[in-house]
């Protein structure tokens, strides 16, 4: 258990690392660290069963490698290199980040656990884990990091998911990976399309498609 | 009921131009003349109804109803009216509500017909006429709600029967009030100055008399009749309102109420000598101050 | 009560086999009269069976309806509100044959015959729809078709701004009628309507709430705004069965939804009483302002609903003082004159037609002298003027006549409690008068004297098809204006089943009974002593020289010297400027002998143009700025809305 939370927390830190980080090849790669710091818990917390080799290993292969190897190739093809001044500023989001996650600590005390879960970080660190994600969303110009931010909120499900591991078939939880998967398909091709018509991957000029 | 009835009709038919006649003898008079003789009226009639017609071509069919209504309501109207103490030949819960809108109907066939001849002096008259009466009518209810309220009638018969003379020391100020918007109201529809001059034929001055400018001959006698009763109808009611006295038999009853619009008819005469008549902008605003008195003598009555 | 449904049916029927494409145009209208025919006939066969029976009558289907299920009761209520309508529409239907001639061909007629007959089978829904949701669904149906109706000449901006005022004010009243009915629903059972007297009396909000919904369908003054568009936009046979008939219903949901309290407060009969006053004498005010037939007959609505509403206002007087005779007066006299309005103004609205038909135009001015070209059109249309006036020997006298004698029962009380009610009789009396200006205003000027344009000049008689649809109209006044007391016991058991209270032999009114007697002998000798005298006269008139009009001596008089609308109505608008605010603009004649000048003048609708418009302009600017902020078409805003609802309901939850 004690295991299980440290490597929580060090995605709590990830979190924070990626919210205050202005060079889009480190965040980068901390999504690929936390997505194999992710691969990990299944193992830690139920043991090794068929069940979770195998999604450690899709989880591994796909948020550790295959989905930042895409994105470290769709940043050399742009030829960007670093985030705009985001919509709220770097340490606006970082305290903003730092809020919700004690909010979420304490929200989560509120909750009405079981008592095998009362110890364990999962809840709160997956809502800290989402919000963060949806922090960067909605505050960050650049497409890339937006769909960053999108993988750190299916990071924070993930966790969540976790929890319930032996409830939730297989799968569900390939069908979450795949859309995963889709997910970043979709946005890679947006991307290019973006980049291709405005030489640019800033998203405030989407506002004029409005009407 | 019957005999009532007739006796009803027959005064109404046969002395309401004595009416007329009176009134202008007693104009003549103030004017330091001698007059026409008071059996002038019914001449005139008679002759005129047994001329021959002339009808523009403009004119249709209405053009007949309106004298012909203007005869035949004055005296179904007047069935309902008591002869002083003399009680109406029909009698009924609601009657007067009646009696009101059979003049109504009255002013709308003249009216009508006074289009009818394409004229602009007639269409003029036409309006004034629906114009001002339209303000009469509420005078008229409130007063007879006064009167209702305190006799405890919805009746004609009942309204102005016996009880009326004992109205008069505990209500006198609302009979009062009554009887002078009656007054105004029946100068009014008659046509009588200070409204309207009888008399003359200038555009300036005319309601009624304009609209009857194209009728001739039996149309004519008809109009001049018609609005001989209608005097008589209206009056009929101040009379009694007036001289609320009764004595026991039918045939002094009948006498005291002539002698009662005799004497209205005088003071018509003695009104339109002394006055002259009012600027037409004036009329409505008389007329809604007798909307005001008549509305306060109800609110007396009421408390 | 199969026979009325069976009517419903057939008026439903009607409308599609109007419609069916591929017929040929006789053809589908000759069906769709004949639908309406078998409707009529079914229907009046219906409520003469009926009036033998003295309780009411219901039928339930237990159809799976959710949250109710489909229950239709007549009673002497709705029985009185059905007569005119299957009197109404099939002369309506007999009266679109002739229609579409000359200048007012409809646009696309089998579009309108289609919803004519859904909208007289909606009305006849509404009126025996015995369950709340049934009610509402009919109401709707009705509604909705009124707009098509309404709008069935949408080629015009005017009809499409009619047809908009119009939607707009039924889609407000049908939410308040729902909110109403939500309100109730915790005493209905299953949202059955209630018996008389079933239940307290509703809260005022409640009470508000149905008043705002059936008052936006009857055309009470604040609320009247759509009235005046909708009726002179529509065809005229639409407008007959819209004026005749739909705005009645809103009278007939007040007085359902009253009949369901046993004590109503003293208020709700003064709200009625005041509103009904106010109605009628603007809306006779706003008549007289108008130089377009058909708006002018739209206002006159107005104020009959005014009437309507005052002899309802006295009925919840007399429930809340206990006084039946006074129930039964109030009551009897605005029912009666429901269908006695019903009757006249689709008289009128189908005359009116007929001249506007054949002159190609609405205006009051462009007409003159058209008695001599469409004589049973004028003589008609006199009929229903003088009906409309409240002249005896006519119907309207009768109507006014019994809610006079029931204001009068409160005679003798005291001026706390009631006797206020007697302002009803002058208030009555000043409405006569001033309808009586108006009619004999556009009588005069447009049947009248001498044709003013060449279109009057030119002028046609109506078709026979128009002729025969206003002739049982016009009986129907004159029957009932004659034997009044024909209608007593119906009306009687009408205040029976408002109260609640059944008995096996309804009791006439007493008072009532001796008058009308009285009436209708008073008005059968007028008839006989003017018919009389005045075929006498013509007699001795036949061979009377012709010559043209003296006037007091006016040489070569014109057309244009006749007195015209406004000029007719000047002084008495000149009375209600504050409220009517004409517009007027013209030369001012100054020199002695003055130049060619014109003169304008027009009278808006004071509400609509002075209050509704600014209102919802208003409104549409709030939104306008309210949209600009929230889509903005920043990604972020967005996301950001999203989680602020996340975490509010995570909040809420816990």
């Amino acid at each position: 258990m004690n295991l299980v939370n440290n490597v929580l927390i060090l995605v709590v830190f990830i979190n924070f690392f990626m919210l205050s980080s202005s060079r889009l090849v480190p965040c980068i790669r901390a999504v690929s660290l936390q997505g194999a710091l992710l691969a990990l818990l299944p193992l830690l917390t139920h043991g090794f069963t068929a069940h979770t080799v195998v999604l450690s290993c899709g989880a591994l292969a796909l948020k550790g490698i295959i989905i930042p190897r895409l994105l470290l190739r769709t940043i050399e093809q742009v030829g960007i290199r670093r985030e705009l001044e985001p919509i709220i500023g770097y340490v606006p989001t970082t305290a903003l980040g730092a809020l919700l996650t004690s909010a979420s600590f304490l929200f989560a005390n509120q909750l009405p656990l079981l008592p095998e879960h009362v110890d364990s970080l999962f809840i709160p660190v997956s809502l800290s884990t989402l919000s963060s994600g949806l922090l960067l969303l909605m505050t960050r110009k650049k497409a890339i990091t937006q769909v960053l931010g999108y993988l750190v909120l299916e990071n924070g499900i993930y966790i969540f998911g976790i929890l319930l591991l032996e409830a939730m078939p297989t799968l569900v939880e390939a069908g979450v990976l795949l859309d995963l998967l889709v997910g970043i398909f979709v946005m890679g091709i947006v991307m290019h399309q973006i980049h291709r018509t405005y030489s640019d991957l800033g998203t405030e000029q989407l506002s004029a498609l409005k009407e | 009921m019957l005999i009532n009835a007739l006796i009803h009709t027959l005064v109404v038919l046969l002395l309401s131009p004595l009416l007329i006649g009176i009134i202008i003898r007693v104009k003549s008079r103030f004017a330091g003349r001698r007059g026409a003789p008071l059996v002038q009226p019914w001449r005139d009639i008679w002759r005129l109804l047994r001329k021959d017609l002339v009808i523009s071509h403009t004119t249709s069919w209405v053009f007949f109803v309106g004298p012909v209504l203007g005869v035949v309501v004055p005296v179904l109207a007047f069935l309902f009216v008591p002869l002083g103490a003399f009680p109406a030949a029909i009698s009924f819960e609601g009657d007067f509500i009646l009696w009101l809108y059979l003049f109504a109907l009255a002013r709308f066939a003249t009216a009508a017909a006074a289009l009818d001849t394409g004229s602009s002096f007639e269409g003029m008259g036409a309006a004034r006429e629906v114009t001002y009466a339209s303000l009469a009518e509420p005078v008229l209810f409130f007063c007879l709600l006064v009167i209702a309220r305190l006799s405890g009638s919805l009746s004609f018969n009942g309204m102005f029967g016996a009880d009326i003379a004992a109205m008069w020391p505990t209500a006198g100020v609302s009979l009062l009030l009554v009887a002078l918007c009656w007054m105004l109201v029946l100068l009014l529809e008659n046509a009588r100055i200070p409204f309207d001059d009888p008399t003359t034929h200038l555009e300036l001055t005319m309601i009624h008399e304009v609209m009857v400018l194209d009728h001739s001959g039996p149309l004519l006698g008809l109009v001049h009749w018609g609005a001989a009763m209608k005097l008589m109808v209206s009056g009929a009611l101040l009379v009694r309102v007036i001289l609320p006295f009764s004595t026991g038999h039918p045939g002094f009853d009948i006498a005291l109420f002539a002698l009662g619009m005799i004497l209205l008819a005088a003071l018509i005469g003695v009104v339109e000598s002394v006055m002259a008549r009012f600027k037409l902008p004036r009329i409505p605003q008389i007329m809604v101050g007798a909307i005001l008195f008549a509305f306060f003598a109800w609110i007396l009555v009421l408390r | 009560m199969y026979w009325i449904l069976s009517a419903l049916l057939a008026f439903a029927v009607s409308g599609i086999l109007g419609f069916t494409p591929g017929l040929r145009q006789r053809l589908g209208t000759a069906l769709h009269l004949l639908c309406h025919v078998a409707a009529a006939a079914f229907g009046l066969y219906g409520l003469y069976r009926f009036a033998f029976s003295p309780l009411p009558d219901l039928i339930l289907f237990n159809l799976p309806l959710p949250l109710g299920e489909l229950t239709f009761r007549l009673d002497a209520i709705s029985a009185i509100f059905l007569a005119p309508v299957f009197l109404v529409a099939p002369l309506g239907a007999l009266y679109g044959l002739g229609y579409n001639q000359q200048h007012t061909t409809l646009h696309r007629p089998r579009k309108f015959r289609f919803w004519y007959g859904l909208m007289c089978a909606g009305t006849v829904g509404v009126l025996t729809a015995d369950n709340a949701i049934l009610f509402l669904l009919l109401w709707e149906i009705m509604a909705v078709s009124g707009y098509f109706v309404v709008a069935a000449e949408d080629h015009t901006p005017e009809a499409k701004s009619a047809g908009f005022v119009y939607f707009t004010a039924t889609r407000i009243g049908t939410l308040a009628l729902i909110a109403a009915f939500a309100l109730l629903y915790p005493l209905l059972d299953l949202f059955r309507f209630p018996a008389a007297g079933a239940l307290p009396a509703h809260p005022p909000l409640v009470f508000f709430l149905f008043l705002l919904g059936f008052g936006l369908k009857a055309g009470f003054m604040p609320l009247h705004v759509w009235l005046p568009g909708a009726h002179s936009a529509a065809p005229s046979h639409g407008s007959a069965f819209l004026s005749g008939i739909i705005i009645k219903l809103g009278i007939y949901g007040i007085v359902r939804v009253t009949s369901f309290c046993a004590a109503p407060p003293l208020y709700w009969g003064w709200t009625l009483l005041g509103l009904g006053a106010i109605s009628g004498i603007l809306g006779v005010a706003f008549a007289l302002a108008q130089h377009d037939i058909k708006r002018l007959l739209a206002y006159h609505s107005v104020e009959n609903i005014g009437i309507i509403a005052m002899g309802l206002g006295l009925a919840l007087l007399g429930r809340s003082t206990d006084n039946p005779a006074l129930i039964a007066l109030g009551l009897g006299g605005a029912l009666l004159h429901v269908v006695n309005h019903g009757l006249f103004k689709s008289l009128l609205f189908f005359s009116a037609g007929a001249v506007i038909r054949t002159t190609g135009t609405r205006d009051i001015d462009a007409f003159g002298g058209l008695l001599k070209r469409l004589p049973w059109t004028a003589a008609l249309f006199l009929v229903g003027a003088v009906a409309i006036s409240a002249l005896p020997p006519f119907n309207g006298f009768v109507s006014e006549w019994l809610i006079f004698i029931g204001a009068l029962q409160t005679l003798q009380s005291s001026l706390s409690d009631t006797a206020a009610a007697l302002m009803v009789l002058p208030v009555l009396g000043l409405i006569g008068g001033l309808a009586l200006a108006c009619f004999v205003k556009i009588f005069g000027i447009t049947f009248l004297g001498t044709p003013r344009t060449p279109a009057a000049q030119d002028a046609t008689e109506a078709t026979w098809g128009m002729r025969a649809a206003m002739l049982p109209l016009a009986l129907a006044c004159l029957v009932i204006g004659v034997l009044p007391t024909l209608t007593l016991p119906t009306l009687q058991m009408a205040a029976h089943h408002w109260t609640g209270i059944i008995s096996t032999y309804p009791t006439p009114l007493p008072t009532a009974i001796a008058g009308l007697g009285w009436v209708s002998r008073i008005a059968l000798v007028l008839i006989a002593a003017t018919l009389l005298l005045t075929l006498g006269l013509r007699f001795k008139a036949r061979r009377a020289p012709k010559t043209d009009t003296w006037g007091c001596g006016y040489n070569q008089p014109t057309a244009r010297m006749q007195y015209t609308a406004s000029s007719f109505a000047d002084g008495l608008i000149g009375w209600f400027r504050f409220s009517l605010q004409t517009k007027k603009s013209g030369a001012q004649l100054s020199e002695l002998f003055p130049k060619p000048g014109q003169f304008y003048s027009h009278t808006p609708d004071g509400v609509l143009e002075r209050l509704v418009l600014p209102l919802f302009q208003h409104i549409e600017n709030t939104f306008v700025w309210l949209r600009r902020r929230v889509q903005n078409g920043i990604i972020s805003f967005y996301l950001l809305s999203v989680t602020l609802t996340l975490v509010a309901l995570l909040i809420y939850i816990f």
